[in-house]
């Protein structure tokens, strides 16, 4: 690791005013990604932002049909939180199922939804659950958050604060793991709000999407049968020694269909 | 910079440079050689400790992170005299050979035990996800925890 | 004998000793001793998989804060430091010596393999270390690497002197009578495999500490060793870093080894080097990234094979072509393992009477490859088992029936193989008859249809392997071109007070001896198990000794300790025979004492233990004293065997295949303590089962290792694998005290054929190690499209 000046502000005014003030910062959330690349030496921060120490960035709140988790939530708490198990019992499940659990121990919500690892779990929650992503000066709507690899809407400096989720109807996440990594390899999650589906996809691509050809079948007919109607092509897809862009597609489809079977039993 | 701690109830203050880990703390600093590094990408889980009480990673956690924490290491879970009930099952199942990953197995293990409240098989080899052993094949392993989390369930229907 | 014996003696499942200090954290390993004023090395490693250095500018890297100094191998070279040997010399098939390349430890003019250390950086602190190795600005030209074993012959040269990048061209057994066989077969099952290269992964990763003192000269390195003796003697008699008893190795508590900690490996050898040279006190500890590099790695064969049967079903003759990947140099037992430990199994169970084998050994630009568990008899016996099971289905006949069929059966032992070995005892029918009922084989067609139900295609495969080990018989191993015995030694110091301090050659990184090694002598000598102390890995300590691979601790080491004992027997006989004034010849040696035949005079253990160091009017021809030691030379390999059988389940959606079942049932002889033995079942297994499904060192076309982290490299976790179900039989090896054959490799020999026959049994057609799910959806979607 190079060295690195570290600060803990209390603040996200703070937080701010010190990304702005030093050379070249990093914002640091559960440090289960950053701290890695910090070790292979694969990033080199002038400072080190430490946001553990905000209050505001912490919390859960259920809202009507929304649940609102705050960024610095580590995932062992959205698995394991009453309330979300409640009204968002595929949220719950879909962090249990993050990393391993010395992982979801130290790993939030704010920082994995903020780096956007075409892998991770979350991004599928945020695009399916039609989530809301608030900044201390902005709310981005989960169909304009993710951009491309690792990019986001977030402006450099720009602190995401806190995730609001819709709760919908019902829903089911399927994930296939990388077998060696265990991140996800494909992961789908299926949410029927009321009849309007929106199936979020996190792993095939270079960034979580919306798999709208799905989601329309399923509108139509919610089964699985629908889904088998449905041609997922494989452009654009990631491909790795795990998995090639076609076996990546063809997962979505299965994961999709195994998604859709766990909804309907619920 | 300076951090205070509490390891295994005993308080440090260290002045240690902004970017040493806590497995450094651990072991560096502290002399506690029973918290191991197994790997350099947060997968191994040899460095398992226990951090306020839940396990974690401490090649994955900054020193700075942890200023004010509580943190308990294989070494203030139980001694040769006195073994934690997990210790005794590893030894009583014959779940370690070479003993490297056993400490951070065993700070895993009783944090599900403890915590998560695995009760199977199946549980208790998904909640070892991030642990990895190259000789024992787990299964006494599995042995171990399941000994431990079902003595515990048995203790509370007797209560 | 006392009840605490019967306990704790052989037989018995007796807790471990090591265990306790392990479970508290209490365990020292290389990399948990410290020296006050110690300074850290990192190494210089190469980019590339093929370059010349043209240039290394260690400048910038001199005026990082803390860095003391930076070496390179160009230095080692001027100091005169000798090349790394390979221990085997490999004859070919003109007879011939195999061609090795030189290895110097720290490359000074070529790199020829991603990750190749060239030189290493010194410095107060690791961070400093780190950050004067990425300050060296080293100026490479860049070669063509050569990285495809298949393709290696026709490759261009990467070794000056070796044409075709042929280490070597070896045979084994009769070319024209196997030749002749297979024309006139009724039926030649044909098959090609890839044994997958595999990266051994131990979970402590290699470290070293070496320091000098020049008031004595005395030279010590704390390292990861298997065998700190023949670590010792390489470094002294070849490398030349050191005189040899000026050179302590310590091998303290090592965690895990699998193979890869047996081998000379250049950090090591650099750290000892550096620490003479520079008066410091170094320490180096691999991290995992340098581990996958560096370490040696595992199997890498691509094979062709032919069974011929005749119109009954008996196999007539097996022809077997490999070339096997040594990688870009030949480490400490690379050439042996792809040869006498592979071709010298293709036997297997049966009775095939023309067996030839031949092994094209070539150099690629890729990490050395060397003994990984198993080491040579995992890639036998997936040759063998793959193709009788293929044999089976073109023949229509039951898998495990054409096996019984061809079986070695108990009356034919001693049994000479065309393959050059000479199996003492065993009794396969046993162990495959168990293993069957264990499974419930009549009962697969049942399980495999309610799979289907469920969208599961099941299927059922069998391994019935063998094994030589207990390596091995000196002269044999000499004669075939090993440059050392591989017996064992054994001490046994009896303290004044009566309890005893054990010295083994061999070394326990996992295996138990502290605990197996003391069953023995306790029940041996009749004394209380905690009383015998076991101390091992310490050339300051331990006379000499072998270590600890090829599943030879207790066969070998453990029969040192037995002649050991029975010299102490030998000798209390005669101080009790003194001490009691009777005739020697009168005196027996039972339940722990010395006793006059016919008589109630007895001395115990401990009280001739003590009469020997307060000797009162011993005659001139006994000495005082009580301590013995002795050698033990196998007259023979020994031969584990068992038939291991998987049931797996294939997700026709995914092509995710699980294992559901699996049944192991080996032969490892007298079992000293069970639950130990288990456990080296279970942990094979488990290795396994990574190389059947998980598992593979990936090189890309550029010589990239692609599989570096545990990110890409698949290793097993508990929840990729069953519980196992394990038994064990028993046929005693003939030969040796102790009638025990070994355990520690059987469970990475057996299962990985088992596995892959039990896929291609589900799917149909075989598919390549590791069977990942990719590749099993491909066969299943081709089938869909076709």
């Amino acid at each position: 690791m190079y060295q690195f000046n570290y600060h803990k502000p209390t603040s996200v005014e703070e937080a701010q005013a010190l990304f702005k003030a030093v050379e070249d910062g990093m914002f640091l959330a559960g440090g289960q990604t950053l701290i890695p690349t910090l070790k292979q030496r694969l990033a080199a921060p002038t400072d080190v932002i430490d946001l553990s120490g905000i209050a505001e960035l912490s919390g859960i709140e259920v809202r009507d049909d929304r649940v609102s988790v705050g960024a610095f939530t580590r995932h062992a708490d959205v698995a394991d939180s009453a309330e979300i198990r409640r009204v968002l019992p595929v949220l719950s499940a879909l962090a249990g199922q993050i990393g391993d659990g010395q992982v979801r121990n130290r790993g939030t919500l704010g920082g994995s939804v903020a780096n956007s690892d075409p892998a991770a779990d979350y991004p599928a929650a945020v695009v399916a659950l039609g989530a809301t992503v608030y900044t201390a000066s902005r709310s981005i709507s989960a169909d304009d958050y993710f951009k491309d690899l690792f990019e986001t809407a977030l402006e450099p400096g720009e602190i995401l604060s806190r995730i609001e989720f819709q709760c919908p109807t019902r829903a089911a996440y399927r994930k296939f793991p990388n077998p060696a990594s265990r991140y996800a390899t494909v992961g789908v999650l299926v949410a029927d709000f009321s009849g309007d589906i929106r199936v979020g996809v996190t792993g095939a691509g270079p960034c979580a999407f919306r798999a709208t050809a799905l989601e329309e079948v399923l509108r139509e007919q919610l089964s699985v049968e629908a889904v088998e109607t449905v041609e997922v092509p494989d452009a654009g897809f990631n491909s790795d020694l795990h998995a090639s862009a076609e076996y990546r597609a063809h997962l979505v489809k299965v994961m999709t269909k195994r998604a859709v079977a766990d909804l309907l039993k619920a | 910079m300076q951090i205070s701690l509490t390891v295994n109830g005993h308080d440090h203050t260290l002045d240690v440079p902004e970017n040493t880990l806590l497995v450094d703390v651990i072991r560096e600093h502290l002399k506690l050689t029973g918290t191991h590094v197994g790997c350099d990408t947060s997968q191994c889980g040899a460095c398992t400790v226990h951090l306020d009480g839940r396990g974690v990673k401490s090649c994955t956690v900054l020193a700075a992170q942890v200023d004010g924490s509580n943190v308990t290491t294989i070494e203030g879970i139980g001694s040769t005299e006195n073994l934690h009930p997990m210790q005794q099952a590893f030894r009583d199942c014959h779940a370690l050979q070479c003993g490297f990953c056993t400490p951070g197995m065993i700070m895993s293990a009783i944090d599900l035990v403890e915590n998560v409240g695995v009760q199977t098989n199946q549980e208790v080899r998904e909640g070892l996800e991030g642990n990895i052993c190259r000789c024992t094949g787990y299964h006494n392993i599995v042995q171990a925890v399941l000994q431990v989390a079902r003595a515990g369930t048995d203790q509370t229907q007797e209560n | 004998m006392s009840e605490a014996v019967v306990q704790t003696g052989i037989g018995a499942s007796v807790k471990r000793k090591e265990d306790l200090r392990f479970i508290t954290g209490t365990g020292r390993y290389t990399d948990d001793f410290n020296v006050a004023g110690q300074k850290y090395a990192v190494f210089l490693r190469s980019p590339y998989a093929r370059a010349r250095i043209e240039d290394i500018d260690v400048s910038e890297a001199a005026n990082v804060r803390g860095v003391c100094t930076v070496l390179t191998g160009q230095q080692m070279a001027e100091d005169g430091l000798g090349d790394i040997p390979c221990g085997w010399l490999v004859k070919q098939k003109d007879g011939s010596d195999m061609v090795s390349a030189p290895h110097p430890p720290l490359a000074a003019t070529l790199v020829n393999y991603v990750g190749e250390p060239y030189g290493l950086v010194i410095a107060d602190t690791l961070a400093a270390a780190r950050q004067g190795a990425e300050a060296v600005l080293t100026d490479f030209a860049e070669l063509d690497a050569v990285v495809d074993p298949a393709e290696a012959t026709g490759s261009e040269q990467i070794h000056e002197g070796v044409s075709d990048n042929l280490a070597f061209d070896w045979e084994l057994g009769e070319r024209a009578a196997t030749e002749a066989a297979l024309a006139s077969a009724a039926h030649v099952t044909r098959i090609d495999l890839v044994n997958n290269r595999l990266i051994p992964n131990a979970m402590e990763p290699r470290a070293a500490l070496g320091s000098y003192d020049p008031g004595s000269g005395e030279h010590t390195l704390y390292t990861t060793s298997q065998n700190p003796h023949l670590a010792r003697l390489v470094l002294s008699a070849f490398v030349q870093v050191a005189p040899e008893h000026k050179l302590r190795i310590i091998a303290p508590d090592v965690g895990g080894g699998f193979g890869s900690k047996i081998f000379i490996y250049a950090e090591e050898t650099a750290v000892i080097w550096a620490a003479r040279r520079t008066g410091m006190t170094i320490k180096w500890t691999a991290d995992r990234s340098e581990a996958f590099l560096a370490d040696a790695h595992g199997r890498d064969h691509v094979t062709h094979a032919e069974l011929g049967m005749n119109e009954a079903g008996e196999f007539v003759a097996l022809k077997v072509s490999t070339t096997a990947n040594l990688g870009a140099y030949l480490s400490t037992f690379g050439s042996s393992v792809p040869t006498y430990l592979y071709g010298t199994l293709l036997a297997g169970q049966y009775r095939t009477p023309n067996i030839y084998v031949e092994v094209q050994g070539v150099y690629t630009n890729t990490a050395p490859v060397d003994a990984y568990r198993g080491a040579g008899r995992p890639e036998a016996t997936y040759v063998v088992e793959r193709v009788v099971e293929q044999a089976a289905r073109e023949l229509g006949r039951d898998p495990a029936e054409l096996r019984r069929f061809n079986m070695i059966t108990p009356d034919q032992f001693p049994y000479d193989t065309p393959v050059a070995l000479t199996y003492d005892t065993g009794d396969y029918q046993v162990s495959l008859d168990r293993a069957l009922a264990m499974i419930d084989y009549d009962g697969f067609p049942a399980r495999r249809e309610a799979a289907a139900a469920a969208g599961k295609r099941r299927g059922l495969g069998l391994s019935c392997y063998i094994e030589a080990c207990g390596l091995a018989p000196s002269q044999l191993a000499i004669q075939l071109g090993a440059g050392v015995g591989l017996y064992e030694s054994g001490e046994i110091r009896v303290n004044p007070t009566g309890n005893v301090t054990v010295f083994t050659g061999s070394h326990s990184h996992g295996q138990g001896h502290e605990t197996t090694f003391a069953q023995i002598v306790s029940d041996r000598l009749g004394i209380p198990f905690d009383d015998v102390e076991v101390v091992h890995g310490d050339t300051g300590r331990v006379e000499f000794g072998l270590g600890t691979y090829g599943s030879r601790s207790l066969a070998v080491g453990g029969s040192a300790l037995m002649g050991a004992a029975d010299k102490l027997i030998a000798k209390g006989t005669k101080i009790a025979a003194h001490m009691l004034e009777a005739d020697p010849a009168a005196v027996d040696f039972t339940d722990g004492s010395f006793v006059v035949r016919d008589s109630n005079q007895a001395l115990t253990f401990g009280e001739v233990a003590f009469a020997a160091y307060v000797p009162t009017n011993y005659p001139t021809e006994l000495e005082p004293g009580f301590s013995e030691k002795a050698f033990y030379d196998p007259e023979n390999f020994t031969y584990p065997a068992g038939t291991h059988i998987a049931e797996i389940e294939i997700d026709e959606a995914t092509g995710v295949i699980e294992l559901v079942d699996f049944v192991a049932v080996d032969d490892f002889g007298h079992i000293i303590n069970p639950m130990i033995v288990a456990g080296q079942v279970h942990g094979g297994l488990a290795q396994g089962v990574g190389q059947a499904l998980l598992e593979h060192g990936i090189y890309d076309e550029y010589g990239q290792l692609i599989t570096g982290s545990y990110m890409d490299y698949c290793m097993p976790r508990a929840d990729d694998l069953p519980d196992f179900r394990v038994d064990t039989t028993v046929t005693p090896c003939t030969h040796n005290p102790l009638g025990v054959k070994g355990c520690g490799e059987a469970g990475a020999i057996g299962s990985p054929a088992a596995i892959m026959n039990a896929v291609a049994d589900a799917l149909g057609e075989a598919v390549a190690m590791p069977a990942t799910s990719e590749k099993i959806w491909r066969v299943l979607q081709n089938r869909r499209t076709a």
